[in-house]
């Protein structure tokens, strides 16, 4: 085997690995009793608690992994004896559960938050940090970024209104920072955050190009499930050399495979894209229901929100860190929660360049947040075009509401109706 | 003379056609399908041909749909009782633009085009409400055969208003309208309406065009094909060959690809 060849996978590799570390890091710091922040993908504001050395921790990322390992329900009925509703976020009731168990969890031991940093991007997001603020008496920090909540009226760099979103944003990671200080004890040091930004450039420019290669045929890359990789070390590693050098290596891969026509391991019949947040009880299955059919994810809303925006590919001036810091969270959140809320254009965007066949919807019961309005998006996009779709609904935590039969009873007759329509298309 | 078969195995009931290259129905069967699938789904087909009097052999393909469309071992392949409902209803009634299939545990809202391919379905979910199960529940609780439930609904002169979604707790809901002295039809109209409004909240999310065609074993429920009438302010599609929509619409794709095989040129052949 060629040197090159054993590019292939290596994304894959390399990320299962990062998270095994990542996960060993946590766990010698709750061991220790060490400080850490808890943060959530859709703004971490990582590059800020990267100066200060804060390990983070991801709840929402803890949750999905009790899922992927199939034990979310224990956790879940933990949270719902404790007295919390079967109808609340799968993702909250999962880490309540593990605070109450002091931490445990099947990848390790999570330490004891010394701060809490999050944004508005989701409402569930400040319920979920006050939780902690009552267990823990710790700081809790929220950034508010101005959204746009209606299509087509961002503002940009040069706008007064957009500068004056930027400002409100940067008085408040200068505060963020003070609060840094008093937590950990430490000075900030702009010099260290200009090197975390510039490795924070990297993944973001390094992720914008690894989703857009995705245009290939075939396709480079499953979006729901070697992109849930990628996406874990875009968020866990953000800011760090690590991470920088992860990116670089697999746009690299990428460009390789792209040149040389390889795709996944699918016979990739049916390009679509993924909408909503991924069915992690049966991730594994939930994927082969589309993949037994020729089907792949090409792409994800997923992967934009999740990352925060970083899909973007905004890129710091290292010169103006924080100013320009400041801009970037404005932007990339911003863009996070465009991604739920006006889905419709970027897919709209998306159906031609990445010759998609179909889209699928994926409401799920406990995130109204992502949930709400999916309908709506998907009425408004098949007006206008001429694409399929599918509404398959579960959760993205609680098994108890992903039932496969019925499930794969509609995957399978929409497959027969894309097969169906591709067989007109080529009569006409 | 070619045959083919389609073996419809729902939960409740499975049913088997077989068909001729004339696209008539020479043979059907229906049995219970119980708990063992693979058993139900070979009664059922071993019913039909007995009742065409064919020999096994010269059925040249079976097609299996349903809920145990994989268990039906004997069969070519499958495909899922969606594109066969759109397939049968518009065979049955070529004006069919929309299917509403009403089934032991699940009601299907299904789009279709003038050659029966499904343009958009939606089903309900997780959930056994505005089905045939919430009936059989009803019936249990009233203690009436279920084949009377529609005829003894049609009696109703004070209709109450189920409240409840749930199937579970409408069996309490009805014992409680009982205890407050309301009348079994009344109650029993109540039920077909709170089904039928689901069920139509259902058909106007893929969006109700006429001709719609009822399918699924309810149909045989006159009072449930009145409601949604009502409900939908529109004449349904119903015949007696309904209950059977799913297994015929199978035989005929089943019979689409007998036909490819025999001209390649043809353009249909099954969705797979």
């Amino acid at each position: 085997m060629d040197e090159k060849h054993e590019l292939v996978g290596r994304g894959n590799r390399d990320g299962a690995r990062l998270f095994r570390e990542w996960f060993a890091e946590l766990s010698k710091t709750a061991d220790d009793g060490g400080q850490s922040a808890y943060v959530f993908v859709m703004g971490s504001i990582n590059e800020i608690l990267k100066v200060f050395d804060l390990p983070v921790v991801f709840p929402e990322i803890n949750s999905l992994q009790t899922a992927i390992r199939r034990v979310a329900h224990e956790y879940l009925a933990e949270a719902e004896d404790y007295g919390y509703s079967p109808d609340i976020c799968g993702y909250v009731k999962a880490d309540v559960a593990l605070q109450l168990r002091g931490g445990s969890h099947p990848m390790g031991n999570i330490p004891k938050p010394s701060i809490a940093v999050l944004t508005n991007a989701c409402n569930t997001y400040i319920k979920w940090a006050e939780i902690w603020h009552r267990m823990y008496d710790i700081p809790m920090v929220t950034i508010d970024v101005p959204g746009t909540r209606e299509a087509h009226s961002k503002t940009w760099s040069g706008n007064p209104q957009f500068e004056n979103d930027r400002r409100y944003v940067e008085v408040q990671l200068r505060e963020l920072i003070v609060t840094c200080e008093q937590v950990t004890g430490k000075k900030f040091d702009i010099d260290k955050l200009r090197v975390v930004l510039g490795h924070a450039n990297a993944i973001s420019v390094g992720w914008k190009k690894v989703l857009d290669l995705n245009k290939s045929r075939p396709s480079l890359f499953n979006a729901l499930t070697d992109g849930t990789i990628f996406l874990g070390v875009a968020n866990g590693f953000r800011g760090t050399e690590t991470g920088a050098t992860y990116f670089n290596e697999l746009v690299e891969e990428m460009e390789y495979k792209a040149e040389q026509g390889i795709g996944t391991l699918t016979e990739e019949v049916y390009r679509l894209i993924f909408v909503g947040v991924p069915c992690y009880p049966i991730f594994r299955r939930f994927n082969e229901m589309f993949t037994e059919w020729g089907g792949t994810f090409i792409n994800s809303t997923y992967l934009w929100f999740a990352s925060g925006g970083a899909n973007r590919g905004f890129e710091y001036d290292v010169d103006k860190p924080i100013e320009s810091l400041a801009e970037g969270v404005l932007i990339s959140v911003r863009d996070a929660m465009d991604s739920m809320f006006h889905q419709d254009c970027a897919l709209e965007e998306m159906l031609e360049d990445y010759h998609v066949d179909g889209i699928i919807y994926h409401p799920i019961k406990s995130c109204r947040t992502v949930s709400t309005g999916l309908a709506d998006v998907r009425r408004h996009v098949a007006r206008k075009h001429d694409i399929a779709s599918l509404f398959v609904e579960s959760d993205m935590m609680d098994r108890r509401v992903v039932t496969e039969a019925p499930m794969k009873n509609r995957i399978d007759a929409f497959f027969e109706g894309l097969a169906s329509r591709r067989r007109r298309s080529l009569i006409k | 003379m070619a045959y083919a078969a389609g073996v419809d195995v729902g939960s409740t009931q499975t049913k088997a056609v077989i068909i001729n290259e004339e696209k008539e129905i020479v043979g059907r069967a229906l049995v219970e399908t119980g708990a063992n699938v693979i058993k139900a789904a070979q009664d059922a087909y071993d019913q039909a041909i007995a009742a065409c009097g064919l020999r096994d052999m010269e059925v040249e393909y079976v097609i299996g749909t349903g809920y145990g469309r994989y268990k039906v071992t004997f069969g070519n392949t499958q495909v899922t009782e969606i594109s066969c409902h759109g397939r049968g209803a518009v065979h049955v009634f070529p004006g069919t633009r929309t299917v509403v299939d009403m089934g032991g545990q699940d009601t299907k809202a299904i789009r279709v085009n003038e050659t029966g391919e499904v343009i958009d379905f939606c089903m309900n979910d997780k959930c056994a409400a505005g089905t045939g199960r919430f009936l059989g529940a009803t019936a249990a609780a009233l203690d009436i055969p279920i084949d009377e439930l529609g005829s003894t609904a049609l009696k109703f002169t004070r209709p109450v208003r189920i409240s409840t979604t749930c199937t579970v707790f409408a069996e309490s809901e009805v014992l409680s309208w009982l205890g407050k002295g309301k009348k079994i039809e009344d109650i029993l109209w109540g039920v077909h309406q709170s089904i039928a409004s689901r069920s139509a909240g259902l058909l106007r999310r893929v969006g109700i065009e006429e001709e719609v065609t009822f399918t699924g074993g309810v149909t045989r429920n006159v009072a449930m094909v009145r409601s949604l009438e009502e409900k939908l302010e529109t004449k349904l599609n119903v015949s007696e060959d309904s209950h059977y929509m799913g297994s015929l619409g199978a035989a005929l794709f089943a019979l689409d690809y007998i036909m490819t095989s025999r001209n390649p040129c043809d353009a249909k052949e099954v969705p797979h």
